[in-house]
């Protein structure tokens, strides 16, 4: 590995701003990493000459203004292929978005580019951001960097080409979207840091939608600072995404001050889950003596409808991603397919979506459009948006009660081998999100943050959950909790 | 709830994605088992509780009904399938 392309985005942004080095020699020892880690599947689309014009003009700016210059100034990312990027392929790993390049530059990587970001690259996922393995994917799955044994795992999904190539060094940071798990997931899996802001605080135009009351775009790194320092870039007011909330953005970085006296972080005993792994929950417990250790008050509560946030989320995600996916028309762009003599227009959708979407996506298509029809919208879809409601009221309630934050454990085991639950049912890989997807129901901030290895050497990460538009006092307790954990375990190179 | 070989291609045909009939069986299979795990949902007492709209409570933005953009119609082509003369091209839909 690089030592340039190891540096965290603190330690690069400083050696830019002393001059040590320019983004120039970072981007292209970054470059270099990624020509020889085709093995892994995570740059599924490289920009080089993108990325070299972008380090020139990040040089340019660094020497202009100094320090003044944005936190991100030179700093090389890689964007997940959700992202629409100017004349780039933005295909979200879809046959039906294949040849498409977007005419616009979605608003996070507009600003991310605007504060001098270099952009290496578009990232393996899941199709449309659907699923937890990154095995749905028209590119073939993104691999983990690490590995145990001659198995090749998973760096889970949807932002898995995101994990791994963040987890192996090929870029500094990456931007995910995290809809039910998928920016954390895939995060502990690989051993890194990833943050879902709070709904709203990062716009989602130009990010292809699956569940537009879900979806949210945050930074995956490998420290907790440097996913305060490119949450800055990311997130914002934005004009053209009603939903992006018009708050004053506050310092995130300035937040991380080590203070974390007199917080009190609730366990939830709902999230003790049957059949838990006990190294899962001993790293959960340790997890708690660490925040204790530096002041905070571990307090037990209840979020009673834990239980149903799962089956939830399986009538809502599916219902908006049927609505939103029906642009998909093979009429504006992306693929269409070919018609036999005397086939008309409904055919061409009915093929054009039959060869364009992958099984999953068909499967959730179908599912919420089963939950959205005549006859059972009351029966789905609104008792969900109850049962919603209720789930949001757990965690209003902890809050009023005093609790700052929550902590959890992350995914409910290691990373697993690709192809290990290719036979298993569809409701058993979706048993991954359980403790994550509470969170984008109830629209809050949760980071995941590496915490420890497993008896077999995989890494586990560790959940906390904010207060809503309190990013940064959940940045500073994970920036806590991953100095008292001490994770400086890395993937060792056999890619 | 169960669904029926009926009911999955009539969901296939809502939600225009061609199904092919042999395929039937294992969809329909696939929904019953989702839709089993769905149901937990029943066990909920959602009396008196309001469907959630909004995840933060906000005010959607207003702002004056005018044009802000446009105006450029080989952007919006670019990416079409076929396009001819300034418009999508789609096979006859009217005889």
């Amino acid at each position: 590995m690089s030592e340039l392309s190891s540096l965290s985005i603190a330690e690069a942004r400083d050696a830019l701003r002393r001059g040590d080095v320019t983004a120039v020699e970072l981007t292209e020892a970054c470059l270099r990493e990624i020509e020889a880690a085709d093995a892994l599947n995570a740059f599924v689309h490289k920009t080089p000459e993108i990325a070299m014009e972008r380090a020139r003009a990040a040089d340019a700016m660094l020497k202009e203004k100094g320090d003044e210059a944005p936190g991100m100034c030179g700093i090389p990312v890689g964007i997940k292929d959700l992202f629409c990027t100017e004349h780039v392929p933005s295909q979200a790993a879809s046959r039906i978005l294949e040849n498409f390049r977007p005419e616009y530059e979605s608003t996070v990587t507009a600003q991310l580019k605007a504060a001098g970001a270099v952009m290496l690259g578009k990232l393996n996922m899941d199709e449309f951001a659907m699923g937890s393995s990154n095995e749905h994917s028209v590119y073939g799955p993104a691999v983990n960097p690490w590995r145990v044994d001659e198995r090749l795992l998973t760096p889970g999904g949807s932002s898995g080409g995101s994990a791994a190539a963040v987890a192996a060094r090929l870029c500094l940071g990456a931007t995910g979207t995290d809809t039910g798990g998928s920016i954390r997931q895939p995060a502990a899996f690989t051993g890194i840091v990833g943050l879902k802001p709070t709904y709203g605080r990062c716009s989602r135009w130009g990010i292809v939608a699956f569940a537009s009351s879900l979806d949210q775009a945050g930074p995956m790194t490998r420290t907790v600072r440097d996913a305060a320092i490119m949450l800055q870039a990311m997130a914002g007011h934005d004009p053209k995404d009603s939903t992006s909330a018009d708050l004053p953005l506050p310092d995130f970085e300035a937040a991380i001050t080590g203070d974390i006296r007199g917080k009190r972080i609730g366990i939830p005993r709902e999230y003790r889950m049957e059949g838990m792994p006990a190294e899962i929950e001993a790293l959960w417990k340790q997890g708690a003596e660490m925040l204790r250790d530096a002041g905070a008050e571990i307090v037990d509560i209840s979020l009673p409808h834990t239980k149903y946030a799962l089956p939830c989320y399986y009538v809502i995600a599916p219902a908006e991603a049927s609505s939103n996916l029906a642009r998909y028309d093979g009429v504006r762009y992306g693929y269409r397919a070919k018609l036999a003599k005397g086939e008309g227009i409904v055919e061409m959708y009915e093929k054009t979506r039959a060869e364009g979407f992958g099984p999953e996506v068909q499967r959730r298509v179908m599912i919420g459009t089963y939950v959205l029809s005549a006859g059972f919208y009351d029966a789905y879809y609104n008792r969900a948006r109850k049962v919603r409601s209720l789930i949001k009221r757990d965690f209003e309630t902890v809050f009023a009660d005093g609790i700052d934050a929550i902590l959890t454990p992350a995914t409910p085991s290691a990373a697993f081998g690709l192809g290990e639950m290719s036979e298993a049912d569809p409701v058993q890989m979706y048993l991954n999100d359980v403790f994550t997807v509470t969170v984008n129901l109830a629209g809050l901030p949760g980071i995941a943050v590496p915490a420890g290895l497993d008896s077999q050497g995989l890494p586990l990460g560790l959940q906390l959950i904010g207060r809503p538009w309190e990013e940064g006092e959940l940045l500073n307790l994970a920036e806590t909790l991953e100095r008292a954990a001490g994770f400086v375990s890395k993937p060792e190179k056999w890619w | 709830m169960s669904i029926d070989l009926e009911t999955a291609a009539h969901v296939a045909r809502l939600a225009r994605i061609r199904v092919e009939p042999e395929r039937l069986p294992a969809l329909a299979e696939e929904f019953n088992r989702i839709l089993g795990f769905i149901e937990q949902l029943n066990e909920v007492d959602v009396e008196g509780v309001e469907p959630m709209v909004s995840v933060t409570p906000m005010r959607l933005k207003r702002r004056p009904d005018e044009v802000t953009d446009g105006g450029y119609p080989e952007k919006i082509l670019s990416n079409a399938p076929d396009a001819r003369e300034g418009f999508f091209v789609v096979p006859k839909v009217v005889e």
